[in-house]
């Protein structure tokens, strides 16, 4: 599939550097990270220091030299396409932006897919998402990706990753992202391993192949995925044949690792003195804002003019002031803070570590810290923000006070004296009641439909369909507008790890106590390491019984192969029987594994049959067993395996074929009137279950009739003989 | 140098019979005519430690080599030898002299070992870090025990597996050992440590030398609270490693305040140089996760390090445990590795005693030695051999490849190839021998052929 494609992929790849750099940007999260404001708004036209994300993104592509850029749009095209029109990128010489609209994709796969069909990527290509921040040089990357390239063409992507500064308390990075170990090829940084789970996995696991084939690998908690790949063109078409693809990283990267889809290998890329960064989730958000106010980005950075930003200039203490901000003298602004045009602040004022954005209007004692207001917010006297994200036109009204960890979403109004709780995520629009709840996948906002709706439109739509008749305005205090999103409880227990406002003290005592104070860790850990000394027989044990299961399955499954073999071919019972002896033979199994292999095979053949109910199940299951009857028998020399053959139907009406187990009588009684199992067999499983478990007295109970019936039979027959 | 060695000698190897035997005991098995245990204590006496106690598995061996060493190295070394039961593997050796032991750090050595790495090293590395353990490591030998034959080092072959190691950046910690049975398995690492760390090199061309530096207290600690620890490999090393984060080793007071964090070890600065460079932090990961808040008990987490000392690629390094390693090292020693061997070579690149008498057209080829004494007939010929002393070998006789230890008799006309043939063997005319090897005191008969057998007299009960 990705293997070469005649002459004229040669062809291409002798182009390759004549084709002009493309790059393919998805500005679409296929996320919800960012609800509410998301609905509203597509994340790649937030804000982040007073301009837009996809600004950063693509100042930074036309800085490194990228001619055509595909801007794949999802959610909210209108909005992404209109603001396209108003900037300069499309007018830019040497710098080529189009779109590609589509409404019905729910995931970056679909997103590719629906790229590979247009037909626009002629090389390889850099696939990054319209959130990416950075000041990075591509030249480098892009040379040693075309000249692995050109040494192994099965090199399809080369990631760029960075080295993060992990918090050695809460063991993730300051992005908010889920903890990330890779593991590397130090040699050829060729990527082995990536875990991006690991919170939910007991022990990391490599595979004993990594080593066996390279003699070293570096395993790195410590990095960061940069979210910036460069791709070769069979990404794409892996894409395109891999139709359940959806997350680059989750299936695309995973699956082309651990699968060894074609034997396609993706390499590593590190930066050390540049910056990239994906604005993720509401942490990153912050992390990255401060990132560029302390000028980490250069010369994406307020006061240089890489776009239409306004002019801005840059005082002391990583102050940045536009030109037009009226500022009462008595108010203090502090050291990392933004201000943008035209926006007032009133007496008495403290702002630190923030952001403000164009046109706001700020009130007479006020204080924030650590906010990103965003533009033409108006904030009342007396107001208290921290930590807080504000987005355009929100209204505080006097003396509201935001807890750490607030987002308020488009043209909200909090009422006066309002407290709005921590973490909390106040919109105009309700919660849709249908979240998505494949987590999991991430797929994007359901929005993307609705987006064009007016907002008041949309809120009564979801209105209607909501049973929160109890939520109204007034949930935001007097004279307040907006709907306060509440959070089912899992998902409150982890909003402070991706919200805005920092990681408050008494959780970290709490992840530091889980760390420390966790008697199972020691414990665990043994476990997963078992002292070669100490608990060796019992591993060896272990080891063997897995082993004896394998031996048991394949064994099954030859079974079953030569029966099939048989069944089409139509070979004689005797011939079966040959070929079924000897694998018994080579996998050292006894007769009782031969008579429920077959027992097994037999019933998978009636099951694969054509059956629409349960009744026409049972015929295929008595035309099979009057078939095959014989070579059953020959099996079936004594009780023992009888019993076996019992026990097997049990296993196979609990495990891979359920449907049987409504017939399980029936077809017991099949059996025994076909004389494929006798009386006496049945009797005795029957009484060895007694003992058993209720679990496994199942369907001892269902045929507790026949079974009585067949007792009673013996005994009149021992009656019988007794006169 | 306040440093205490124990060499655990071992004593009647049961990988290495019918070479070895009652009367010799696998450390007195000579590798280029010398006791393999030479080479550890000219090793050891070249850094400086003189003071050794040696562990010998069984009574008798023990008297024997204790012989050996009080005539060989009488002002040389201050040598100890106790004996312990056999089988009780190296941790119980340990175990048996643990009360002897009295300086604060003590090295430990396998008696087998063939290398030239100095132990002094280890030793400074291990004070250094003020590790509770320091194991060498060293590059895997290209020809495996199991797997090759003795020429089979022109082969292109991969290096044997015998330890997967996982390092620190700065490849001065081990954070994870796997080792035996347990190399063969998927490797499952700990979390804690790698968080702690944040990045870990695994390592499968690393093994393990067998040279350890422990702090005694430590050492003793957990020899005695882990009565069934067997081996130092398998179950001290790896134990001391995975507890490094979570110590169960009461350290001394020192240590204590160390890790306090009020303290830094002085001499400690080429991790701090690195720890710089790449955390921009001061300390090593021990300290700082040690250092990391403790939640509302605020108790500090104790931490030990493991450190690791490797060696130098171009460093030999083998231990004589099976039959091939013994062919390997002693075609090493008067091969490639000769400056192990303490002898100085001809220009033919061979050492022939002076009392050895040839035949006419006799040749020994390089990298081949005779012992004193030793007579041979004429048209022989010896390729890559070694020969003990006084032997006697008679005409037309072909030794390649191959390891003749004393006294031993070879009638006319014999082919030796691969084989080892210990003291006293007798062949008699016309014996074809290949990959064999021969125990000591037996006698082959004339004209028989031998292929990868192994032929002994029967041990007298």
């Amino acid at each position: 599939m990705g293997a070469k494609k005649g002459g004229h992929r040669d062809e291409a790849e002798e182009d390759l550097a004549r084709d002009p750099l493309q790059a393919i940007l998805l500005a679409d999260s296929f996320a919800q990270k960012f609800r509410p404001i998301t609905l509203e708004r597509p994340k790649v036209l937030l804000p982040i220091v007073n301009v837009p994300m996809i600004d950063y993104t693509l100042a930074w592509l036309e800085s490194a030299g990228v001619e055509e850029v595909f801007v794949f749009c999802c959610a909210h095209v209108r909005q992404v396409t209109d603001y396209l029109e108003t900037t300069k990128w499309l007018t830019q010489p040497n710098f080529k932006v189009s779109t590609i609209e589509s409404h019905n994709c729910v995931s970056a796969g679909d997103a590719l897919r629906v790229i590979y069909e247009k037909n626009v990527i002629r090389g390889d290509f850099i696939l990054i998402s319209g959130d990416t921040v950075s000041n990075m040089s591509l030249t480098e990357v892009l040379q040693e990706h075309k000249e692995r390239r050109r040494k192994d063409s099965n090199a399809v992507m080369t990631m760029v990753i960075k080295k993060s500064k992990p918090s050695a308390i809460t063991h993730q990075s300051r992005l908010g992202t889920d903890e990330l170990i890779m593991a590397i090829d130090p040699d050829t940084k060729q990527l082995l391993y990536y875990e991006d789970k690991v919170e939910h996995l007991k022990g990391i696991t490599l595979d004993k192949a990594m080593l066996s084939e390279n003699a070293s690998v570096s395993l790195y908690n410590d990095k960061q995925d940069c979210y910036i790949d460069i791709c070769s063109p069979e990404v794409l078409i892996l894409f395109n044949d891999n139709f359940d693809y959806q997350h680059i990283r989750r299936h695309f990267l995973k699956g082309l690792l651990q699968d060894d889809i074609m034997g396609y290998k993706i390499f590593t890329y590190e930066i050390r003195s540049s910056y990239a960064a994906r604005i993720d989730n509401y942490r990153s958000y912050d992390a990255i804002s401060k990132d560029i106010i302390q000028r980490w980005t250069y010369p994406l950075v307020p006061d240089v003019q890489f776009f239409k930003n306004s002019a801005t200039k840059l005082e002391r203490q990583g102050m940045y002031r536009a030109s037009e901000v009226g500022q009462s003298r008595s108010a203090q602004i502090g050291p990392s803070t933004v201000i943008g045009n035209g926006t007032t602040i009133g007496n008495k004022t403290a702002i630190s570590n923030s952001v403000v954005g164009e046109g706001c209007c700020i009130g007479s004692n006020v204080t924030i810290e650590g906010c990103y207001i965003w533009h033409n917010v108006t904030i009342e006297d007396g107001c208290k923000l921290k930590h807080a994200i504000i987005c355009d036109g929100v209204i505080l009204k006097a003396g509201a006070v935001l807890e750490p960890g607030v987002v308020l979403s488009f043209k909200v109004v909090i009422g006066e004296q309002f407290v709005v709780p921590a973490y909390s995520k106040v919109s105009l629009l309700r919660q849709p009641i249908n979240q998505d709840s494949d987590e999991e996948l991430e797929y994007a906002d359901d929005s993307s439909g609705v987006a064009e709706h007016s907002p008041i439109a949309n809120g009564a739509i979801r209105n209607d369909s909501s049973e929160m008749d109890a939520c109204t305005t007034s949930e935001v205090g007097t004279n307040g507008v907006g709907f306060i999103w509440s959070l089912n409880e899992a998902a409150l227990e982890e909003e402070w790890r991706h919200s805005v406002a920092p990681i408050p003290a008494d959780k970290l005592a709490a992840i530091m106590l889980a760390a420390n104070g966790d008697p199972d860790l020691l414990t665990h850990d043994e476990n997963i390491l078992p002292p070669s000394g100490e608990l060796e027989p019992e591993s060896v044990t272990n080891d063997s019984d897995t082993d004896v299961n394998d031996e048991a399955t394949y064994f099954e499954k030859e079974v079953e192969a030569t029966f099939l073999r048989a069944v089409e071919e139509d070979v004689k019972n005797d011939h079966i029987i040959l070929e079924v002896n000897s694998l018994r033979l080579s996998y050292n199994m006894t007769a009782l594994d031969c008579a429920s292999a077959l027992f097994y095979s037999v019933m998978k053949l009636a099951l694969d049959m054509q059956h629409n109910t349960a009744s026409e199940l049972f015929t295929n299951v008595a035309k099979v067993l009057a078939k095959w009857k014989t070579l059953l028998k020959s099996y079936l020399l004594t009780i023992d395996e009888e019993i076996e053959v019992i026990m097997k139907f049990e296993d196979i009406c609990m495990g891979s074929a359920r449907e049987y187990a409504v017939l399980f009588e029936q077809i017991l009684h099949l059996l025994y009137d076909k004389e494929i199992i006798q009386e006496e067999a049945i009797l005795s499983w029957a009484s060895e279950k007694e003992e058993a478990e209720e679990s496994d007295k199942v369907f001892v109970k269902k045929c507790e009739k026949f079974i009585r019936w067949l007792n009673e039979a013996s005994e009149e027959e021992e009656e019988d003989e007794d006169e | 140098m306040d440093f205490q060695v124990v060499v655990l000698a071992g004593g009647t190897s049961k990988e290495l019979v019918p070479l070895v035997s009652k009367d010799l005991p696998k450390p007195l098995l000579p590798v280029a005519n010398r006791p393999v245990l030479s080479y550890v204590l000219d090793l050891l006496e070249q850094s400086n430690l003189k003071d050794l106690i040696v562990v010998v598995e069984g009574e008798d061996a023990a008297i024997l080599i204790g012989n050996w060493i009080s005539g060989a190295y009488a002002d040389r070394l201050n040598v100890e030898v106790a004996h312990v039961h056999e089988d009780v593997g190296s941790a119980g050796a340990l175990r048996a002299v643990a009360n002897h032991l009295s300086a604060n750090d003590i090295l430990v050595i396998s008696g087998d070992l063939v290398c030239d790495i100095p132990p002094g090293a280890v030793a400074a590395a291990h004070r250094r870090h003020d590790a509770v353990v320091t194991a060498t490591l060293c590059s895997s030998p290209i020809s495996g025990p199991t797997e090759s034959s003795p020429g089979g080092k022109d082969k292109a072959k991969k290096p044997g597996r015998y330890n997967i190691i996982g390092l620190d950046p700065s490849k001065q910690f081990i954070l994870h050992i796997a080792s035996g049975i347990e190399v063969e398995k998927d490797i499952r690492i700990q979390k804690s440590i790698l968080r702690a760390v944040g990045q870990m090199e695994f390592r499968a061309d690393l093994m393990d030398a067998h040279l350890y530096a422990f702090k005694r207290s430590a050492l003793q600690q957990v020899l005695k609270e882990k009565p069934n620890f067997h081996s130092l490999k398998q179950d001290v090393l790896p134990y001391l490693v995975r507890s490094q984060l979570r110590s169960e080793i009461l350290l001394n007071s020192r240590q204590v305040e160390e890790n306090g964090g009020d303290k830094e070890p002085i001499g400690n600065n080429t991790v701090m140089l690195s720890q710089l460079l790449l955390n921009s932090s001061t300390q090593s990961f021990h300290e700082l996760y040690a250092m990391s808040p403790g939640g509302p008990t605020s108790v500090l987490k104790k931490t030990h390090k493991c450190c690791a000392y490797i060696a130098n690629k171009s460093k030999y390094c083998a231990r004589v445990n099976s039959f091939q390693a013994f062919c390997d090292i002693n075609r090493d020693v008067i091969g490639d590795a000769s400056h192990l061997s303490g002898y100085s070579f001809s220009a033919h690149n061979n050492v022939i005693h002076p009392s050895a008498v040839l035949g006419s057209k006799t040749t020994v080829g390089p990298q081949c030695m005779l012992g004193e004494g030793s007579e041979m007939g004429d048209k022989c010929s010896v390729k890559r051999s070694v020969i003990g002393r006084h032997c006697r070998i008679g005409s037309n006789v072909k030794v390649i490849n191959s390891i003749v230890m004393d006294h031993v008799t070879i009638g006319d006309g014999c082919s030796i190839q691969a084989s080892v043939i210990c003291s006293n063997v007798q062949l008699q005319d016309r014996v074809v021998l290949k990959d064999c090897q021969i125990g000591a005191g037996f006698v082959v008969t004339a004209s028989s052929e031998h292929k990868g057998e192994s032929l002994s007299k029967k041990e007298k009960q």
